[in-house]
């Protein structure tokens, strides 16, 4: 039944009639519809083939013809087969659901489209019906009483649809009574997907550059090093300071990993300067990768084997450098991963020490088996023992908010760092309303690899709740800053408020903290890092 | 004329208001479980927050017979999230022309007694003017999502055009956001 | 469609019930074999479905941070939400299954206009968890009492339980409070089904099978106490047989009682094949039971998946050339 729109040209009485008849078919019996600007591209055949993913091939979301291997019904059940002998956390949220409804209305994509098959709960029953009809004894017998259907074309097709419209981000999650995780389910029924080559094109692209290239962009060696010295320019032009970072250095105290969107595109590159600028005032002894130059990871959106073989050259670099602990940029599935997985997929990281601040000496017990911490953390403890020289008062032309992203918040439970940092380095801060931020942040809508250009409206009403809550404190308080600490949240997010919200920007943290930095002899600045003038200190007044 | 077509307008402004939003509402025929309607919260359900809001203010402008502009920034926020919800642009819009419908069914005895043709026609005018700023947005809105892709590659392009030197040739004022919002 | 199967199917269970009740050469099929039958299928099946999914590991520790993590020592921790510690987890898993907690989590916020123009207040949408909080623990309440059938002498706690219990002295006998918030409860969590849009689309029959199960399971027995009376001493002379293995069947128990069982005994046969199985899936739902302590402490996957990776050496080798002429340091020259 999944179908694809085909655009025809409406006759003149067509126009005037608005059908305003609701279907009342039950949700097995509507008919998923595949349209522009709602979905993304399907993976390319050279990449599958990179990655070594099944059934590479050239094919399009929009042909009805999705070219799928012979027999791919059996691998999909194989695979769920697989995956619930593997993952008793899938197991059970196949199984205990209740369909309370108390996730119904926590999805920004449910929010923004009303469409009932983004509820949590639903999606997850697109998934649920078939592991009924082909692991239970009920729905065997009982069939569609007991919510089980067979598993067809057009069942793997709203699949697509709508695990590819689901950011990952667990808000339902938090109001679940029994804890079920829509984001679990999510990477399960993706995996399963990509068991039969159904990835998008703006996750595996990304992932195969980052198995072969070391990061999402494909930025070869000499293009990263190439994009940090232009960095450095900048930064010399606007402090009168020469930083010089250094790449591959064998011996170096610490490692710094951030995602790749922080060395190409506004305004991650600001962020990236934050950091350049931080630890040459820091005097830190530092090095950068260029062959584990990633830290977020496409992969965690492919399947869990993926995530891992992104993963790995993390800690293999920190060993190879022989670096003691390894420092983590801003980025949000980044941090996911990190807490939650790398040190299962490679641990144990007996080769390094346990963090710990070479300017503070506060040693990082959290992340003593991890052996990473986040930017935010150390930033957060260079402040606390007031050991930066900071001037606020250089974005007083910023009403700050901040937007958690999810996963730092859901799957790690950062909350109280970043704003730590912020209030340290901006007078003006407010909140965004409290059913909005922290736990219950609301998602950028672009998350888990969904933020892509095709899928444009998509992104917009995904993002809608999040951009609602930002108008709010923007007619409110007069908010024009968004704070985040997010790769993927600085690609998507200035869209998004270009599009709610023009006139709020978007911006890193750690480029706040690099405005507010004081640096030991540097000439007065007269503008910020995105070349703008310092309010009281523009160079034309 | 011995009865106004603003005093009886205000009189059953909350009616027509309610059967207007729900009149809008049945054009989202997925929301089958009315979502949109019946959440009152503003940040869990924005969408029928918007609605709520701008149609009220439009209403009011309508018949106060102000300068429609004032009515225009609820109106744009309607507009915009229609423009991503997956209509035709006839779809996006028909919200307006319904208005119409609505005011004639609700004043249909005084119609019979043609007490308000003239001011009808006036009135109804006035929803076509409002139908083509309304147009006028939803053009913006959806040059605007093209516009984004094509931003959004810049700012990721960035440091490669910098550094071939494009970027200085371009004066930052002209790519500036703010030209695009003068206009509508 | 759903909401009528499932009633048919109850009513169904209903008639077969009262055919027991009226057929005294049936009475020992209703009143020991089925009750042990269920007994069984639903020990077993709990079992069963318990060790199912213990089979199944925990690969990778995921909880559901809700709250801040445990990092520099000025920052105060969210020890049960984001728990670092077994007695965390403890409370949390606590707070999960006595009182809802994340049910509780339902917030919403209203704008009001204030004098000062508009205020922003948080309400609350907490029907759902205090209608479940009533349901589930009247149930658990009214299970308790049951016990008095099967002990002799009957436990002091028990005595104090029903006396609080109804404690409004009002009947005779007294009505007890508990089955007064049971039987509210759950027309409430059924009314929710059919009226509230979104989960009249989300409910299968599934979910109003067991409804109305219990349902018929707590109307019967209130009209055991109140109306159709059946003779307790005989019921308990059953019931302790039952709980002795040494069943007996004394005579002229009354009908009501039969059909009471009967259902009861379909609910606990059913109990192992549907979702009411979530009362054992709470407790093993690796979201809200594991310690949040992924960075201090390392979880092992017991089937660690073997990958292939992209190693240095293989980049290098790419890039070598490149490298070196960026003035990047590499292994081989």
């Amino acid at each position: 039944m999944a179908k694809v729109e085909k655009v025809k040209t409406p006759k003149p009485q067509e126009l005037s009639q608005i059908d305003f008849k609701p279907p009342t078919t039950d949700w097995m019996d509507t008919p998923t519809v595949i349209k522009p600007g709602n979905f993304c591209w399907g993976g390319k055949e050279k990449d599958l083939l990179t990655l070594g993913l099944p059934n590479p091939r050239q094919w399009s979301p929009a042909d009805e013809d999705w070219k799928l291997p012979e027999g791919w019904e059996s691998t999909i059940l194989e695979g769920m087969a697989e995956r619930l002998a593997k993952y008793r956390s899938f197991k059970i949220f196949m199984d205990i659901c209740v369909r309370c409804g108390a996730c119904a209305d926590k999805c920004h994509f449910y929010i923004a489209t009303g469409d009932p098959k983004n509820m949590p709960v639903l999606r997850a029953e697109l998934i649920r019906s078939v592991y009924k009809k082909y692991f239970t004894t009920s729905g065997k017998f009982l069939g569609k009483l007991a919510g089980a259907r067979e598993l067809n074309e057009d069942v793997l097709k709203e699949w697509w649809s709508y695990f590819f419209q689901c950011t990952e981000c667990r808000r339902c999650s938090v109001f679940c009574p029994y804890g079920i995780d829509q984001a679990e389910v999510t990477i399960i029924g993706r995996e399963l997907l990509n068991l039969v080559g159904l990835n998008i094109d703006w996750i595996s692209g990304p992932a195969a550059n980052c198995y072969m290239k070391g990061n999402h962009l494909g930025l070869e060696p000499h293009a990263i090093t190439g994009n940090i010295e232009t960095m450095c320019d900048d930064i010399e032009d606007i402090t009168g300071i020469r930083v010089n970072p250094t790449f591959n250095r064998k011996g170096a105290e610490i490692l710094f990993i951030t995602p790749s969107g922080d060395l190409l595109g506004e305004p991650g590159i600001q962020t990236c300067m934050g950091y350049l600028m931080l630890f040459h005032e820091l005097g830190l002894d530092y090095t950068w990768s260029t062959y584990a130059s990633e830290g977020g990871n496409f992969g965690f959106f492919t399947s869990n084997d993926m995530a891992k073989r992104l993963n790995y050259k993390i800690y293999a670099e920190a060993k190879r450098l022989g670096v003691k602990w390894i420092l983590g940029g801003e980025c949000g599935h980044m941090w996911r991963v990190l807490s939650q997985y790398m040190d299962t997929w490679h641990g144990p990281a007996d080769f390094l020490e346990v963090p710990k601040s070479p300017i503070t000496g506060t040693v990082f017990e959290n992340a003593s088996s991890t052996k990473m911490i986040h930017i935010s953390e150390f930033t957060a403890d260079l402040i606390k023992h007031k050991k930066l020289n900071l001037d606020p008062s250089r974005n007083d032309h910023l009403k700050v908010t901040y937007h958690d992203s999810c996963n730092p918040s859901r799957g790690m439970g950062l909350l109280d760092e970043p704003r730590e940092v912020i209030k340290a380095v901006c007078n003006n801060f407010y909140e965004m309303p409290e059913s909005t931020i922290r736990e219950k942040t609301f998602c950028c809508g672009s998350g888990s690899g969904l933020n892509a250009s095709e899928n444009m409206e998509q992104r917009m009403r995904g993002g809608f709740p999040r951009a609602n809550a930002v108008k709010y404190v923007k007619e409110k308080h007069g908010v024009n800053m968004l704070a985040n600490i997010c790769a993927v949240d600085r690609a998507a997010l200035p869209a998004l408020m270009d599009y709610w919200n023009p006139g709020v920007g978007v911006t890193g943290v750690t480029e706040l903290v690099a405005n507010a930095l004081v640096m030991k002899g540097e000439k007065e600045r007269t503008t910020n890092l995105r070349f703008e003038d310092l309010p009281g200190k523009g160079g034309d007044e | 004329m011995d009865k106004s077509l603003k005093g009886l307008l205000k009189e059953k402004k909350a009616t027509i208001l309610s059967r207007w939003f729900g009149a809008i509402m049945e054009s989202y025929p997925i929301d089958i479980t009315g979502f949109f309607q019946k959440q009152e919260d503003m940040f869990a359900n924005p969408v029928g927050h918007a609605f709520k809001l701008g149609l009220e203010s439009i209403f009011e402008a309508l018949i106060e017979e102000k300068d429609l502009s004032e009515g225009l920034p609820l109106l744009d926020d309607i507009i915009k999230v229609r423009a991503v919800q997956d209509f035709t642009p006839a779809k996006a819009l028909s919200f307006i022309f319904i208005l119409k419908k609505m005011v004639r069914e609700e004043l249909e005895k005084e119609i019979r007694q043609d007490q308000i043709s003239d001011e009808l026609l006036s009135f109804e005018s006035k929803i076509d003017d409002l139908a083509l700023f309304a147009f006028n947005i939803y053009v913006k809105c959806r040059e605007q999502i093209n516009q984004l892709k094509v931003d959004e590659l810049k700012r990721m392009t960035f440091t490669l055009l910098k550094k071939a030197n494009l970027m200085y040739e371009i004066p930052m004022e002209e790519v500036k956001p703010s030209d695009q919002e003068t206009s509508i | 469609m759903k909401v009528l199967f499932s009633l048919l199917a109850v009513i169904v269970l209903i008639l077969v019930a009262i055919m027991g009740a009226y057929t005294t050469s049936l009475h020992y099929t209703f009143g020991i074999i089925i009750p042990y039958l269920a007994l069984t299928l639903f020990v077993g099946g709990f079992i069963y479905r318990v060790v199912k999914w213990g089979r199944s590991p925990v690969p990778f520790r995921i909880p559901t941070t809700i709250g801040q993590q445990k990092s520099l020592p000025w920052i105060k921790q969210n020890k049960i939400e984001n728990p670092t510690s077994t007695l965390g987890v403890i409370v949390r898993m606590a707070l999960e299954i006595l009182f809802f907690r994340s049910l509780f989590r339902n917030t919403k916020t209203e704008l009001s206009q204030g004098p000062k123009g508009p205020i922003l207040a948080y309400g609350s949408a907490k029907w759902l968890w205090l209608g479940s909080l009533f349901f589930h623990w009247s149930f658990l309440i009214i299970l308790i009492r049951h016990l008095r059938y099967f002990l002799d002498p009957i436990p002091f706690s028990i005595q104090i339980l029903e006396s609080i219990d109804g404690i409004l002295q009002i009947g005779l006998p007294a009505v007890y409070l508990t089955d007064a918030f049971f039987l509210i409860a759950v027309t409430y969590l059924f009314l929710r089904r059919i009226f509230i849009p979104q989960l009249k689309y989300i409910s299968l029959a599934a979910d109003f099978f067991p409804l109305f199960l219990i349902m018929s399971i707590a109307s019967t027995g209130v009209l055991m106490r109140y109306f159709y009376k059946v003779d307790l001493v005989a019921v308990k002379q059953l019931a302790i047989g039952l709980a002795t293995f040494q069943p007996v069947l004394p005579s002229g128990i009354g009908a009501m009682f039969f059909v009471h069982i009967f259902l009861v005994s379909s609910l606990f046969a059913y109990f192992p094949l549907s979702k009411l199985m979530h009362m054992g899936g709470i407790f093993m739902s690796p979201t809200r039971n594991m310690i949040s302590n992924n960075r201090m402490v390392r979880h092992i996957n017991p089937w660690n998946q073997e990958v292939k990776y992209h190693t240095y050496e293989q980049y290098e080798d790419e890039y070598r050339d490149k490298m070196k002429k960026a003035g990047i340091p590499v292994e081989k020259e």
